[in-house]
């Protein structure tokens, strides 16, 4: 056994030994031990990413005894792909919350904050790599104590009620999964994913127990829709993303529910099988929820007057994407569904820093009425909000683009959901591009400054940019909203002035480019995947 | 002849305190215990309606209740799907309970090959007596690996919102304390001195014989947590502070979980590189058999004992 | 789907029913504390219907008496150890939603989230 093959389960237990690592440290250096825990597990990936892909996905026993008597973890193409770029996305938003974190975390309490991510990286891995149903269980429940303590670091009002709400629904969810995961043990006798595949083949030949099976799937699926935020249980999402401090929005947006979503398409291949999953009804179940969630998730952004929860609201509507290509239950949904998930990571963190760039451009409130012109204050800050919005509403160039291509592929021909999927995937483009639009020329709108209110501008450092006189039809909408808009309270973000935010947005954009100009090596790859997991 | 004595010293005598203790009136802790009498907090009846009045005039005027009648529907019919869901549920769980195998026979799909090897070549491919314990520390460790780390992360999450950072709120930790708990209560005290070297012994014991019986480093954990918070409530936090302070527990428990992963690892790499492990696994029955399995039962028992000790500090009083 | 296997079966069916009502209560319910002994009550119903998946009638617990190693001496032991499992993570999410509550009652003086919510509606939006 080559010695890179040793590197996932090195991963998974180097970030769980730092853990307790970074509760005995003070704050400055467990934010050292987390930024290197993280780099280092990237690049173990990444190495492994190389040798799997050359060779044979490959089974890793976790301990002395082989399965079904064992725990094993299970490596391939996708699993190596996806935690590569899961740390890559996590380095990114915790490099990109650095400030913000110093200022919101309370001095004794922020090596704590580093533990959490510690753990939440440990569960991420877990549940790429693991082979074990059981096992999935527990680190989901670390997956969500570590998620929750992300919320209410930042120790205010409406993160404490957001975390209980976020606590209430997820914990739903658990018990839902666990009992689905006992009707498949009771049924199967198997907690390894191989081998309850084996079971179930012969329990569907037989036609004994199939209620039970189709219970047991039915809860499972349903479990895990509840705690990656499916339309109807998503009340807790627009709180806690739009409260929390920095890196938490951005890392429990992009990475948290991934994970759950991850562990659903293996359950559907690996578990139970793609045809068992087709002839019951849950995927119909999960298809419509995920319709509801795109349209009713953009009509919600449309209303917002606060930046951040307008980004939280965009989540539930991509979280809806996701669900729609499961859905549809074939192959191409399911690499539709993937590489949305890769899209949607790399792009709504950056939307995340980006806002805050532009908040702390605007005096650090992120209402609507303050952060107008805040794309020339924080040149850096409104070049990445608008290459994120672009790639929401899916401009070609960017990754959105081809997600959206990918879904509109997969349901093209496809027996009964092409008409609704191509009609939900239009509608929801539109109203994407209303309140998406609406923000990136709200941010580049330039506001007349009478001269009267020059010298009122407080605690400004530049008063921001003067209109020219020239911009002619402009200035008949300025001069009327200069009536309703409320004093300018922004000042001018230099460019180098936190270079690990700037460091962050600009590896984004790069991220976001790679993902949408150079798509066919990655689709491909979780296409190989994708086939791997039978 | 009979003389009246002061009221004071009436107070005292065995007559009048029967006497109160028949009509009721006797309060069992004043005079005995070192604790403030507890009182309702004032408040007239008027303050209460009018509180409640208040509270409702909020609500309806956030939610414009009296012109929105969409909101009411919209309320009550969420009511009305939430328990048609609920029922749904449970009718589609019993259906899916009628399906499966009858209870408690031999010939259940559950009782497969796993659990006959689990049961004859448990003991001596891991040593241990205890056929659960051997499984879950050997066969299945990774599973205990992730849960004895949800304890750990769950302490976290509690200090992060219980505990009390600065002086102020510290001074205002120790106030309320006082404020609501009993110190120096004779019972209490005579009984933890009689109990809780036991206590402490007896898990103890279950910590260590985890391999050899019913045991294991979870439950003879909770049992010294039991007697250290025993000690606690009789004694009080200066002297417990002697021997566990903030400090005793941020390192135990990371000594004990760094212990737990690197034998873990340890086990794993040779696991699954193929390797023989060089841990003997002595004779079954004895004390230290059974390989790694003591070590981790002691290193899970210190942790989970830490934790229901801080669990019950952090919830009194915010420090230790 | 034979109901009258339910009678059969009943252990387990009183298992589910358990499930309906903790499940039931937990989202149901507007008092905190409430919710939480939902959830613990729907927790404990998952831990029977696992542990009654491990009994075999007529024989002991799984630990080794006498060096009889037999299959058909002892109840099935994976169960158990799943039960373990989870027991530890229900203790410690209930620590974590009641500290959850004791912040919010210190801060709101009440347990009812829907006068948090309207009550933070009011704050400031």
């Amino acid at each position: 056994m080559a010695f890179v093959q040793n590197f996932p389960f090195m991963s998974i237990l180097l970030s769980l030994f730092s853990g307790p690592l970074c509760s005995v440290l003070d704050g400055k250096w467990a934010r050292r031990v987390n930024t290197a825990v993280i780099a280092v597990i990237g690049i173990m990936s990444a190495f492994v990413l190389k040798h799997v892909s050359a060779g044979q996905p490959y089974v890793y026993r976790m301990g002395h005894f082989s399965a079904p008597w064992g725990n094993e973890i299970r490596v391939g193409t996708l699993e190596a792909f996806m935690a590569c770029f899961f740390c890559a996305v996590m380095l990114l938003c915790m490099l990109g919350g650095i400030r913000e974190r110093a200022a919101q975390i309370e001095e004794g309490k922020q090596n704590l904050y580093y533990v959490m991510v510690n753990l939440l990286l440990c569960s991420l891995l877990a549940l790429i790599y693991t082979n074990d149903l059981f096992t999935a269980y527990v680190f989901v429940e670390i997956n969500t104590i570590s998620a929750c303590g992300l919320i209410m670091i930042r120790q205010t009002g409406r993160t404490f009620e957001a975390a209980t709400r976020y606590m209430i629904m997820s914990l739903l969810g658990s018990g839902l999964l666990l009992l689905g995961i006992c009707h498949l043990y009771a049924v199967t006798g198997h907690l390894l994913m191989s081998n309850i595949k084996e079971q179930v083949q012969v329990i569907t030949a037989t036609g004994r127990y199939h209620i039970s099976l189709m219970v047991a799937l039915g809860l499972m699926s349903v479990g895990l829709a509840i705690k990656s935020a499916l339309y109807p249980f998503h009340a807790w999402l627009p709180d806690a993303y739009g409260y929390s401090t920095l890196s938490s929005s951005a890392i429990l947006s992009s990475l948290v529910s991934k994970g759950y979503i991850f562990l659903l398409i293996k359950i559907f291949y690996r578990v139970v099988g793609i045809q068992a999953v087709r002839e019951s009804k849950v995927v119909n179940v999960l298809f419509v929820f995920g319709i509801a969630g795109m349209i009713m998730g953009s009509l919600s952004a449309i209303k917002e007057e606060n930046l951040k929860r307008m980004i939280a609201y965009s989540s539930v509507a991509q979280i809806g994407y996701i669900y729609m290509g499961l859905g549809l239950a074939t192959d191409a949904g399911a690499i539709a569904s993937l590489y949305h998930v890769l899209s949607h990571a790399a792009t709504k963190s950056l939307l995340f820093v980006a806002a805050a760039g532009l908040a702390q451009a605007s005096g650090g409130s992120d209402r609507y009425g303050d952060i107008t012109g805040a794309g020339f204050r924080n040149r850096l800050a409104g070049v990445a909000f608008t290459v994120g919005s672009l790639s929401m509403v899916g401009m070609p160039v960017f990754s959105g683009f081809i997600s959206k291509l990918l879904f509109a592929r997969a349901a093209v021909g496809h027996a009964h959901k092409m008409l609704p999927t191509v009609i939900a995937l239009a509608v929801s483009t539109i109203l994407n591009a209303v309140y998406f639009m609406k923000t990136v020329i709200r941010i580049y709108t330039i506001r007349p400054v009478e001269p009267g209110r020059e010298g009122e501008n407080p605690g400004s450092g530049g008063t921001g940019r003067q209109s020219r006189g020239g911009i002619g039809a402009v200035s008949a909408i300025e001069v009327a909203e200069a009536e309703i808009l409320p004093k300018e309270t922004g000042r001018t973000v230099r460019l180098l002035e936190e270079p690990a935010k700037a460091a962050a947005l600009v590896c984004f954009i790069l991220l976001n480019l790679i993902l949408g100009l150079n798509s066919d090596p990655i689709v491909r790859l979780i296409q190989g995947g994708i086939e791997m997991f039978e | 002849m009979s003389r009246k004595v002061p009221e004071e010293r009436y107070r005292k005598t065995f007559s009048y305190q029967f006497k109160a203790w028949l009509e009721g009136t006797k309060d069992p802790f004043l005079g005995r215990v070192e604790m403030r009498r507890q009182e309702a907090p004032p408040e007239s009846k008027e303050e209460k309606e009018r509180r409640e009045r208040d509270e409702e005039a909020l609500k309806a005027r956030v939610y414009d209740l009296e012109h929105n009648f969409e909101m009411r529907i919209f309320n009550r019919l969420y009511r009305v799907f939430s328990i048609l869901f609920c029922i749904f549920l449970v009718v589609m769980l019993l259906a899916a309970v009628s399906d499966l195998p009858a209870f408690g026979r031999g010939e259940n799909p559950v009782n497969n090959e796993v659990a006959q090897r689990y049961i004859e070549e448990g003991l001596e491919e891991t040593g241990a007596v205890n056929i659960v314990t051997g499984m879950i520390l050997d066969y299945r460790a990774f599973d205990t690996l992730g849960e004895s780390h949800v304890l750990f992360i769950a302490t976290c999450t509690v200090l992060i919102l219980l505990r009390r950072d600065g002086e102020e709120e510290q001074r205002e930790g120790r106030d309320n304390d006082r404020l609501y708990e009993p110190k120096d209560d004779v019972i209490l005290q005579t009984a933890a001195r009689v109990l809780v070297p036991p206590i402490l012994l007896f898990g103890i014991y279950i910590i260590l014989a985890g391999h050899l019986g019913p045991g294991g480093g979870f439950s003879g954990g909770a049992v010294i947590g039991a007697g250290l918070i025993l000690y606690l409530n009789a004694f009080g936090f200066a002297k417990t502070e002697r021997f566990f302070t903030a400090r005793t527990y941020r390192r135990t428990s990371f000594c004990a979980l760094a212990c737990y992963s690197l034998a873990k690892s340890y086990s794993f790499y040779t696991g699954a590189n193929h390797i023989e492990s060089v841990i003997p696994l002595g004779t079954p029955g004895a004390i230290l058999s059974s390989g790694l399995i003591l070590v981790l039962n002691i290193c899970v028992g210190v942790v989970v004992a830490g934790t229901m000790y801080t669990f019950y500090v952090m919830f009194r009083k915010g420090g230790y | 789907m034979h109901w009258e296997y339910l009678l059969n079966n009943y252990e387990e069916a009183v298992a589910m029913i358990l499930f309906g009502i903790g499940f039931s209560n937990l989202l149901l319910q507007k008092n905190l504390i409430k919710k939480i002994i939902g959830l613990n009550i729907m927790d404990t119903a998952v831990y029977l219907f696992l542990a009654l998946k491990g009994y075999i009638s007529g024989r002991k617990a799984p630990v080794v008496v006498d060096g009889v190693t037999r299959a058909e001496a002892y109840i099935n032991p994976i169960p158990s150890g799943l039960v373990l499992t989870g027991i530890v993570v229900s203790v410690s999410v209930t620590a974590l939603m009641l500290s959850l509550t004791i912040r919010l009652y210190r801060r709101y003086h009440t347990l009812d989230l829907d006068e948090i919510t309207t009550r933070l509606k009011r704050e400031g939006k």
